[in-house]
């Protein structure tokens, strides 16, 4: 099976998040980055995949140089090659203009299969794997947690509310989104690291594949969320907070 | 081009609460837009379902049936949808932000050269849409740009679903036109995991872990807690996505809704997804180190530090109280 998948470079969980001067993004000088958590298990999904039914993994990325790290850490964790559409404006692009890019990429490897993260963990639009599907004519599942090959195609585990899943048979070539939790994560071991090195990266700019569109919908500023609630913050030593808070629930809440 | 299309979900033959939430949307978007509120039912047959919007304040409701449509596919929505719109030409088009509508409408949207503004939790004149950003820690403000219908998905909880008045609308039909050729999935019926042996729901006193706890190793801290009150253990996804709790420990949208007493949520963010399983709980105490982590917007009591120093303390202390 070939199987494209497509990751992306956001900051770092626990990155401290500053709005800039222009009050349209984060400050970036100074964040860390990491693969987005469920593209994470996308390429977990794309590798196992590959050592049951053999075949190839290629990983596609659309971002500035830094993305370059995560590309990086993909191949060490046993990607064969890698795609990077170098493109400095993604932040300017809606979810359909990012796809487009990424379609673009997609099209001339003709893969079997297309995995996406179901959303990231910084725009979280949850759309991409979708309009992939739909660019490339693909039928696809989304918040997939396992695929197996069947002898049609392939049968996917699809979350749905509340605890409920559903099992869906598709046709390959597919495209998915993975939900985070169906696999274990492997790390990168040394070896793969080591190897990754001499592994292919090809990198394409980005005005190659498309013209920068003129986006359907525009990001118009960020802001801190409103507070819904009051919260009663208890201060002091996490014994006396402890205290307090012991006092409260006796006292207020009514619940020891 | 006129109008507001809002589409409804129905399941089992019912309304759902998020569904009446996007008529709610809808109709605020209305009162900036001055625009009238179609409401749109997909299925094979959607008269009981319908009948229930039209005793509503909407302005009309569209029956969009076919047999293909009996049970949800992405291929069988998509063309229907796409059909309707063609047909009415609206200028807006609400969901309500299911599992469901994540999964067809960024294709829908893509088939108009539009994108989704998804999860929205507010909107303003302008119209502009509020949505978050970063997993709850920054909201973005949204505007919809050029010609074409604007696609938008509503966060469940963000619009009054009691806002919605009754009224008396008319109801029209539409039959897309749809071949089995054209249905390239095939769904099976939906099913759970094993059988339950923890019941949440029922539960007064809720200790919830989440990925602030770093290990596995470290979890007896919490149980320790859970023990000293007498209270269940929960956690957020990414505790049981790593196999450390099973998963139906698991509070949040893909998992259980608890609405105990007594809510603690330890090293947990915050994240949409788990607040809607928990939010309805009497009283939230949050223990975070981050003081602009999004569980302290709906948090009563709060202690910013670290858990592993508050942890053990409020064990200690709760057992002291208890004595
Ligand atoms: C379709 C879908 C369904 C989902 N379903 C669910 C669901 O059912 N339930 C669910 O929970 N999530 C669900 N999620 C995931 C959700 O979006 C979040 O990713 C998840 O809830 C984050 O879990 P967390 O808060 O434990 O982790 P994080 O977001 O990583 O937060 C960890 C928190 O711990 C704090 N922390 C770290 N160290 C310390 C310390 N030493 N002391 C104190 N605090 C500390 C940090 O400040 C941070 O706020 C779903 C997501 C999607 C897209």
């Amino acid at each position: 099976m070939k199987i494209v998948v497509a990751i992306k470079q956001v900051p770092e969980r626990d990155a401290p998040v500053r709005i800039d001067a222009a009050g349209r993004w984060i400050e970036e000088a100074d964040l860390q980055w990491a693969l987005n958590e469920s593209d994470a298990y996308a390429l977990e999904e794309a590798l196992q995949l590959k050592e049951l039914h053999g075949g190839e993994v290629v990983v596609l990325s659309a971002g500035p140089e830094r993305v370059g790290s995560t590309i990086r850490e993909a191949l060490a964790k046993g990607a064969d090659r890698a795609i990077h559409i170098d493109c400095e404006d993604l932040g300017q692009r809606d979810a359909l203009g990012v796809a487009r890019l990424l379609a673009t990429a997609i099209q001339p490897e003709d893969p079997d299969l297309v995995l996406t993260g179901l959303q990231s963990d910084d725009l979280g639009y949850g759309q991409t794997g979708v309009i992939l599907a739909e660019l490339l004519n693909l039928p696809h599942a989304s918040l997939i947690l396992h695929v197996e090959k069947s002898d049609t195609g392939i049968t996917v585990k699809r979350e749905l509310e509340e605890g409920w899943f559903q099992n869906i048979d598709l046709p390959l070539p597919a495209a998915l989104t993975i939900q985070s939790g169906g696999a274990k994560l492997r790390y990168a071991t040394l070896m793969g690291i080591k190897r990754a090195k001499t592994k292919e990266v090809r990198r394409i700019a980005a005005a190659e594949l498309s013209a920068p569109p003129e986006a359907a919908v525009v990001l118009d500023r960020i802001a801190l969320p409103q507070k819904q609630k009051i919260t009663q913050v208890l201060s002091g030593s996490a014994q006396e907070a402890a205290a307090a808070l012991v006092e409260k629930l006796k006292f207020e809440v009514h619940a020891l | 081009m006129s109008g507001i299309l809002v589409v409804l979900e129905d399941r089992e033959g019912r309304i759902g609460r998020i569904s009446w939430e996007a008529v709610a949307a809808a109709l605020q978007l209305s009162s900036f837009a001055r625009q009238p509120v179609h409401a749109a039912l997909l299925g094979a047959d959607t008269s009981t379902v319908a009948a229930a919007v039209a005793a509503k304040a909407v302005d009309g409701v569209v029956r969009v049936e076919h047999p293909l449509l009996q049970s949800y596919t992405s291929d069988g929505y998509t063309h229907a949808l796409e059909q309707l719109i063609r047909a009415r030409q609206p200028d807006f088009v609400v969901f309500p932000h299911t599992y469901q509508v994540r999964d067809f409408t960024p294709a829908l949207a893509a088939r108009f050269g539009q994108s989704l503004i998804g999860d929205v939790t507010s909107i303003a004149d302008g119209p502009l849409f509020t949505r978050q950003l970063m997993q709850g820690r920054l909201t973005g403000t949204y505007r919809h740009n050029g010609s074409g219908p604007c696609f938008v998905s509503v966060q469940s909880g963000a619009f009054r679903s009691d806002s919605v008045t009754t009224g008396t609308a008319p109801v029209e039909s539409f039959t897309p036109s749809l071949e089995a050729a054209q249905i390239r999935t095939r769904p099976g019926a939906p099913f759970r995991a094993a059988a339950q042996t923890v019941d949440l729901g029922s539960a007064q006193l809720i200790v919830s872990v989440g990925r602030g706890i770093k290990e596995a190793d470290n979890l007896p801290l919490v149980q320790d807690l859970a023990a000293a009150l007498g209270a269940e253990l929960a956690a957020s996804r990414p505790i049981c996505d790593n196999g450390w709790l099973p998963m139906e420990r698991q509070v949040g949208s893909s998992g259980q809704t608890v609405a105990p007493k007594v809510y603690i949520a330890i090293g947990i963010s915050g994240a949409i997804q788990h607040l809607v399983g928990m939010k309805a709980s009497q009283c939230i105490v949050a223990i975070n180190k981050d003081p602009d982590a999004p569980i302290f917007e709906v948090a009563d009591y709060g202690i910013v530090g670290d858990l592993f120093e508050v942890v053990p303390a409020l064990t200690a202390a709760i057992k002291a109280a208890k004595q």
